[in-house]
């Protein structure tokens, strides 16, 4: 077996986990509101599921997927209608990554939701603001730095993905094999030892980037511009 | 008459606040103790709290009437709450916050940004971030925020609780003025007995 070049595996990986945040980004938001200012019946189970690809063994995350996404499944049969699947393509990847990271992102923008002082939109409907005005120019500015934490830390968890991914769109070389897989794929190869050192060295930078850049956000987020950071 | 108030309501904690008046034009003081319900009077009227039951009437419009199901949204009640904590705007500067008004309802009514500035002694702020303000500066330029978003009345709750002794006196020379020179009714909330006397042309006791 050959070694897979290095910087695809890489773009790859990029790519997945860029498209399954992006995609995820404004359903977590949502989550993330209905969690923080929602009041419903089922809140508690709402909740319980979101976490649920926090401590669900990821391979069975991957195969409820897996289940959903068969051509004859509850997800699987309107894409078939539409001549569209996602199993074993880079896009069943994405969505393998972007569930996993799910509960990260919403606990964070949940945070940061709550965070935003709920006096302050009163004020700004006193002013003149409509509800949606005061979400535009209040409530999203002063979320925004823990919204992007979020992200950025589901982008890290996406980018380390490995359980659900190889078990719903398996190990496919170009298509669905993202970092944590060629290095699982090059740990099985004899002599694949240096591609493992290179591809773990990368996952190491990346991981720890986005972990950092995450935190700082979220260190303005909690200060706000009312604390002591700009 | 300005202020014609005729609200109740129940809150989950048992605590029930229930208030009658009627009041003329200048500055009625809503004078009572600590948790006699003052605050909540004011959140009724400015539409942040229903009332349970109840009419608000403001210069002959009428912005609730829990019988009639009429219950004004808060940002067409055109009214102006000046805050006890000033809570303004962290994420806009003086100017930002001073306009917020005038920008969401596309009007700046009345009164201009440098009239009111040049009135409050604020000019001299605009590009400073609210963090950076002392307690005094901040009461200002949120009674500019108010007044600038074409308030039709003014809701002041506590405005001088936070300050010290030397801003209290500022600030308080600063409400005459709005009141006498602006004409806009005012309802001013404190439990302070020689604050009402010095402002209040009416006294509504509460509690």
């Amino acid at each position: 077996m050959e070694a897979d070049p290095l910087w695809p595996v890489v773009a790859l990986s990029l790519k997945v986990s860029l498209a399954g945040v992006a995609a995820m980004l404004p359903i977590a938001f949502a989550l993330a509101w209905a969690l923080a200012r929602g009041r419903f019946p089922g809140k508690l189970l709402l909740d319980g599921v979101v976490h649920l690809p926090l401590v669900l063994p990821p391979v069975v995350t991957g195969w409820l997927l897996l289940i959903a996404f068969a051509p004859t499944g509850w997800l699987g049969r309107p894409l078939a209608a539409l001549g569209a699947t996602v199993l074993f393509r880079w896009t069943g990847a994405a969505i393998a990554a972007a569930v996993m990271a799910l509960p990260l992102m919403v606990r964070a923008m949940r945070l940061s939701i709550e965070a935003v002082d709920e006096r302050l939109e009163g004020a700004a409907r006193t002013l003149g603001a409509g509800r949606m005005r005061v979400f535009a120019t209040v409530t999203l500015p002063l979320a925004l730095p823990g919204v992007l934490a979020g992200a950025v830390l589901g982008f890290a968890r996406s980018i380390g993905e490995f359980g659900a991914t190889i078990t719903f769109v398996s190990n496919i070389p170009g298509e669905t094999r993202t970092l944590p897989l060629a290095i699982y794929s090059a740990l099985q190869t004899p002599g694949g030892d240096a591609q493992v050192v290179h591809l773990a060295l990368i996952a190491v930078a990346l991981s720890l980037g986005a972990l950092i850049a995450s935190e700082a956000l979220s260190r303005r987020a909690g200060a706000g511009r009312g604390g002591h950071v700009l | 008459m300005s202020f014609e108030v005729t609200v109740r309501r129940r809150f989950a904690s048992g605590a029930e606040v229930e208030a009658r008046f009627a009041s003329g034009a200048g500055l009625t003081a809503l004078f009572g103790p600590s948790g006699a319900g003052k605050t909540s009077v004011l959140a009724m009227i400015a539409g942040l709290l229903r009332p349970d039951a109840g009419r608000i009437v403001v210069s002959g419009e009428t912005l609730f009437d829990g019988a009639a199901g009429i219950d004004v949204a808060p940002e067409r009640r055109a009214c102006g709450y000046v805050f006890q904590d000033a809570r303004l705007f962290p994420h806009y500067r003086v100017r930002g916050n001073l306009l917020y008004g005038a920008k969401a309802r596309g009007t700046g009514g009345a009164l201009r940004l440098g009239e009111v500035t040049g009135f409050l002694g604020i000019a001299h702020l605009l590009d400073r971030w609210p963090r950076t303000l002392s307690g005094g500066e901040a009461q200002r330029v949120a009674i500019g925020r108010a007044l600038l978003s074409g308030a039709r009345f003014l809701l002041m709750d506590e405005p001088l609780a936070s300050l010290d002794m030397a801003r209290r006196e500022e600030i308080m020379a600063l409400i005459e003025r709005v009141r006498d020179e602006l004409g806009l009714p005012i309802l001013y909330v404190s439990h302070d007995r020689a604050e009402v006397a010095r402002l209040a042309g009416q006294v509504v006791e509460m509690g």
